[in-house]
């Protein structure tokens, strides 16, 4: 089933730079619908570090990246925005023209379409994606005998599985597989496990009782011809070798970001970043914006502070597409009561 | 003063002038060698990986447990470290570092 949602705008990324467009443009009575790839919101803040203090947001002599993330959502909560997490926008079509721009979003998992007046790409340093392990060839595999996600345990029913990681989702599909495996085996670099620790004991205690085989060094490469992976070869660290035969490989390297296919967008593109105005924070494409990580300009710092003040500026020019008859009111949130309003917090 | 050895991912040596007090994955970016560095030199992404010559592996503090955490979302080689977790000072004029391979 397809979704068509009408909005105002759409953001791209619902890291905090993303957040705060969301009360900048609610300021200007704009309504958002934020689209992430990740289950959750926050995005690097959230997924890489988010036990990591911050000493550089303006206010807060210290803050951590989920700290941020949470202050961020008690401060947009006011605007009610919509996110559509576990979603990547596929691609985006050009309906309007330069004056009156309109585009159609698509995301990827649920089908959704989105029609709206303007877009902000606050995507950071792209999509979040499996890590790849740097093997040759192992593309050839992926689909058939290589997979960094498990959607269906039963896919791998009988078969003689590989998984290599060592952090909580190899540990979880570990215990989780075993049972169904033909035969499994669990790689990682050393002998030491950052996952929780009864999943490590659980490990343990069959391979202790001959139930799966635990091996530690690398995998340098997979045997079998492609698309069919028949085996792997791995690398101990005392430089020996030794042969595993397995069906599918599991690896489990945690998340990287991409571009992905914002380079598929129209957009002039410079090494990977959207180069923007420093007035109105806008891409090649009237009506399409980048704020935050995303972007480049002459002197582009890349903090989150920066991106909060593109957002702050980008909302200007938002404004004149969404409401074109409307002259913009520069206003306080401490001296005006229709922003205070908007806040639900007038007297 | 001082330099730093870093070979590319084709193969090609380069030999960089460091600096006092910077992160070797900071002064590798800074010359504009592909190093992502994704987090900024958090520890928290793995993407500034080198291999460092066995003969100065001794020479410089050991990882972490932090980054040996991160070690293990890449394929590593005994000499693996976190380039942004090695700060450059002159006892490390000559160090000599190849930038890891990345996937896809």
């Amino acid at each position: 089933m397809t979704d068509n949602i009408e909005t105002d705008v759409v953001i791209i990324g619902a890291g905090p730079v993303g957040l705060f467009a969301v009360f900048e443009l609610g300021l200007l009575d704009i309504k958002c619908h934020l689209i992430d790839i990740l289950p959750k919101v926050g995005g690097q803040c959230a997924e890489l570090y988010p036990e990591k203090p911050i000493y550089d947001i303006p206010g807060f002599p210290m803050v951590t990246g989920q700290g941020l993330v949470d202050n961020l959502m008690a401060q947009i909560e006011p605007f009610h925005p919509t996110f559509h997490l576990n979603e990547m926008v596929e691609s985006i079509e050009s309906l309007g023209t330069a004056e009156a721009p309109r585009f159609r979003v698509r995301t990827s998992e649920n089908n959704t379409t989105f029609l709206c007046k303007a877009i902000v790409i606050a995507a950071g340093g792209g999509s979040f994606q499996p890590k790849k392990p740097p093997i040759d060839n192992i593309e050839a595999y992926e689909g058939t005998g290589v997979f960094y996600a498990v959607r269906h345990m039963e896919m791998f029913r009988d078969k003689r599985i590989l998984i290599v990681g060592g952090g909580d989702s190899a540990l979880d599909w570990t215990v989780n597989l075993q049972p169904r495996a033909k035969r499994l085996t669990l790689l990682h670099r050393r002998d030491a496990f950052r996952a929780a620790p009864h999943t490590v004991e659980k490990m343990r205690t069959l391979v202790a009782a001959g139930d799966m085989d635990l091996h530690l060094g690398q995998v340098v490469a997979l045997k079998g011809e492609a698309p069919v992976l028949e085996g792997v070869i791995i690398k101990k660290d005392d430089g020996s070798t030794i042969d595993v035969a397995c069906d599918v490989m599991l690896p489990f390297f945690g998340l990287t970001m991409k571009l992905g296919p914002i380079a598929e967008w129209g957009l002039n593109l410079h090494e990977n970043l959207i180069p923007v105005d420093t007035e109105k924070f806008e891409t090649s494409v009237p009506g399409i914006f980048a704020i935050g990580d995303i972007n480049t300009y002459p002197g582009k710092l890349k903090l989150i502070l920066s991106g909060f003040h593109e957002g702050a500026l980008a909302a200007q020019k938002v404004h004149r597409y969404v409401y074109p008859e409307k002259k913009l009111l520069f206003q306080y949130t401490t001296s005006s009561t229709s922003l205070q309003k908007k806040l639900g917090v007038a007297a | 003063m001082g330099v730093i050895h870093v070979t590319d991912r084709s193969g090609q040596r380069h030999t960089l002038e460091a600096i006092e007090g910077w992160r070797v994955m900071e002064i590798i970016r800074d010359w504009g060698l592909p190093i992502e560095g994704l987090c900024g030199g958090a520890c928290e992404c793995a993407t500034c990986h080198v291999f460092v010559a066995e003969e100065w592996i001794p020479r410089i503090y050991p990882p972490t447990e932090e980054e040996e955490d991160q070690l293990d979302t890449v394929v590593t080689q005994p000499t693996s470290r976190l380039s942004c977790q090695i700060l450059w000072t002159s006892e490390l004029d000559g160090l000599e570092v190849t930038l890891a391979p990345t996937g896809s």
